[in-house]
């Protein structure tokens, strides 16, 4: 029974993962570019609920609302203020931009929240599962965060094939030159990727804190990396990929936690991204990139 | 007034001068053709057309709107429409989203009405469906709407991205190179389906073209460009029948 609670608390990680590492494939699919800071976006969701729900206190749900709307707008700010002017410039000179919006990010609310961590009421209050006699225990959290990622894939899913936006993004992110002459706004279309993928971090966000209840200013790094590898794992790019990685990577995390190393657990996850960029480089359900000769 | 009229367009990459002087009045209807050597700036047109590339010199005149140095996508409003010489369509879509992406500007409805499905969202994309099965009909395409773009031959490949440009709802078309790869039979196929788009949609066509079976086929006037310079224009049979044409494309 050991094992199985392990593995569903290792799918409700890879759940929140999954989550996280949708708005890493969105943002690279669309705008071919790594966006680092998206964990920290996170974060800064983390604390829009955590003031909204402890200095005004507001219900979870309008919290969650305001985290989504807040998270929403700062990924439109961050893609004009810090991106955008980078449309023509080399890969190398974006990834490191979005380094440094990382940094900026957590050394603002470094500033504004101080170090000390701050202690996140869960905004689930769903009843915990018990199966087996309760031998096998479901918490609300584990739950939540499980059913709310499905139904993120499958909504995300049906926007992006489904709408008109959605197909705009395809078509950017297939061929950005010829959807530009076919009409099509490239940078409204690349803004609103930036704001879809920036909404879901602040709904990672309240999982996130919920599940793990410690918020400080660098809660989100160490997941958004984990949620990265997740992306590269299931194929950067690739929607349902992020979801299938994300999984894996929590699954692999726990497990790995469990039975090896707690020590280790994060070691083995970055040694799984070294293994998959060996041996298939583009990922589980990733494309064969064609380079132009 | 001329569609399309087009004085002195000029265009420098650095020291090399890729287009100078190019000269162009196009009328309503009219299927012009646009040919020349390899290297000739013929395509360097195109992108100038387009706002791909922005003019160094010159203006553009499109139906007497002034669209030089205009971005893509103002250009692509004012109703000018493309496709490419190695086709680029969106391969990983399907034939019908294919068409329905460049009917974007023509369809509106929010991004929240798409998210949350109001009865907007249903009654515009039932409008765009119908839309883009009328275009694809007109390239007897109408069967392989759900195929992914990859999927079709060559020859329908080339279809599809006339009606996808079709499908934006221009005034000039542009057609690079349509006929490249084709076997004669798909090349008379075209040369009918070029003729139809004129006729059905009272549509003004530029094409660049190597094909001179298609070229002698349909196009009324020619522009003849040789290392960025116009060679001569006019009427086909008379530019196809010039010395200096006749040179520029044998050699000596």
């Amino acid at each position: 029974m050991g094992f199985l609670n392990n593995l569903i608390n290792g799918i409700s990680l890879g759940s929140i993962y999954a989550v996280i590492a949708l708005g890493y494939t969105l943002v690279y699919g669309i705008a071919k570019m790594l966006n680092f800071a998206h964990g920290d976006v996170i974060m800064v969701g983390g604390y829009v609920i955590f003031i909204a729900m402890t200095s005004f206190g507001l219900n979870s749900w309008i919290s969650i609302l305001l985290a989504v709307i807040a998270c929403t707008l700062l990924g439109i700010v961050i893609e004009k203020v810090a991106y955008k002017p980078l449309r023509q410039a080399t890969s190398l000179a974006v990834l490191i931009t979005a380094i440094g919006v990382s940094y900026f990010l957590q050394n603002m609310a470094l500033l504004i929240f101080g170090e000390k961590p701050v202690n996140f009421t869960s905004v689930v209050n769903v009843p915990s599962l018990k199966l087996f006699d309760g031998k096998i225990v479901i918490s609300g959290e584990t739950s939540t965060a499980i059913v709310i990622s499905i139904l993120i894939v499958v909504g995300l899913s049906l926007f992006i094939n489904k709408t008109k936006s959605g197909r705009a993004m395809l078509a950017v992110s297939e061929d950005r030159g010829a959807a530009e002459l076919m009409g099509v706004n490239i940078n409204r279309t690349i803004s609103l990727t930036f704001a879809i993928g920036s909404g879901l971090a602040a709904i990672a966000g309240a999982l996130l804190c919920s599940a793990y209840p410690t918020l400080q200013n660098t809660t989100g790094a160490m997941p958004g990396i984990k949620a990265f590898v997740a992306a590269v794992f299931g194929g950067i790019g690739s929607i349902p990929g992020a979801m299938i990685g994300g999984i894996l990577i929590g699954i692999i995390e726990i497990l790995g936690r469990a039975y090896i190393s707690p020590q280790l657990a994060d070691a083995i996850v970055f040694a799984v991204l070294i293994l998959v960029l060996i041996i298939k480089p583009t990922g589980i359900l990733g494309k064969k990139i064609n380079e132009k000769v | 007034m001329a569609l399309l009229e087009v004085k002195n367009l000029g265009i420098s990459f650095g020291g090399l001068r890729a287009v100078d002087e190019f000269n162009i009045t196009i009328e309503k209807g009219q299927l012009y053709g646009l040919i020349g050597p390899n290297g000739a700036g013929k395509t360097t047109v195109f992108n100038m057309l387009t706002g791909v590339y922005k003019p160094t010199d010159g203006t553009i005149l499109l139906d007497g709107e002034n669209i030089t140095g205009k971005s893509t996508i103002e250009i692509n409003r004012a109703g000018i429409a493309r496709t490419f010489q190695n086709i680029r369509l969106f391969k990983d879509m399907t034939v019908l989203d294919n068409v329905k992406v460049a009917l974007h500007n023509h369809y509106k409805y929010s991004v929240l009405t798409g998210i949350l499905r109001l009865p907007k969202y249903f009654k515009t994309e039932k409008l765009m469906n119908e839309k883009a099965m009328e275009m694809l009909k007109v390239f007897e395409l109408e069967d392989k709407a759900e195929l992914t773009a990859s999927g079709l031959p060559y020859g329908e490949q080339r279809r599809l991205e006339m009606a996808r440009a079709l499908a934006t709802e221009p005034k000039l078309l542009l057609l690079d190179e349509p006929a490249a790869g084709m076997n004669p039979n798909e090349t008379a196929e075209l040369m009918d389906m070029i003729r139809l788009v004129r006729d059905k949609f009272g549509m003004t066509v530029l094409l660049i073209e190597h094909d001179m079976s298609l070229v002698s086929g349909i196009c009324e006037k020619l522009t003849v460009l040789n290392f960025g310079q116009m060679l001569c224009e006019g009427k086909t049979e008379n530019v196809l029948s010039d010395p200096d044409v006749i040179k520029a494309y044998l050699g000596d």
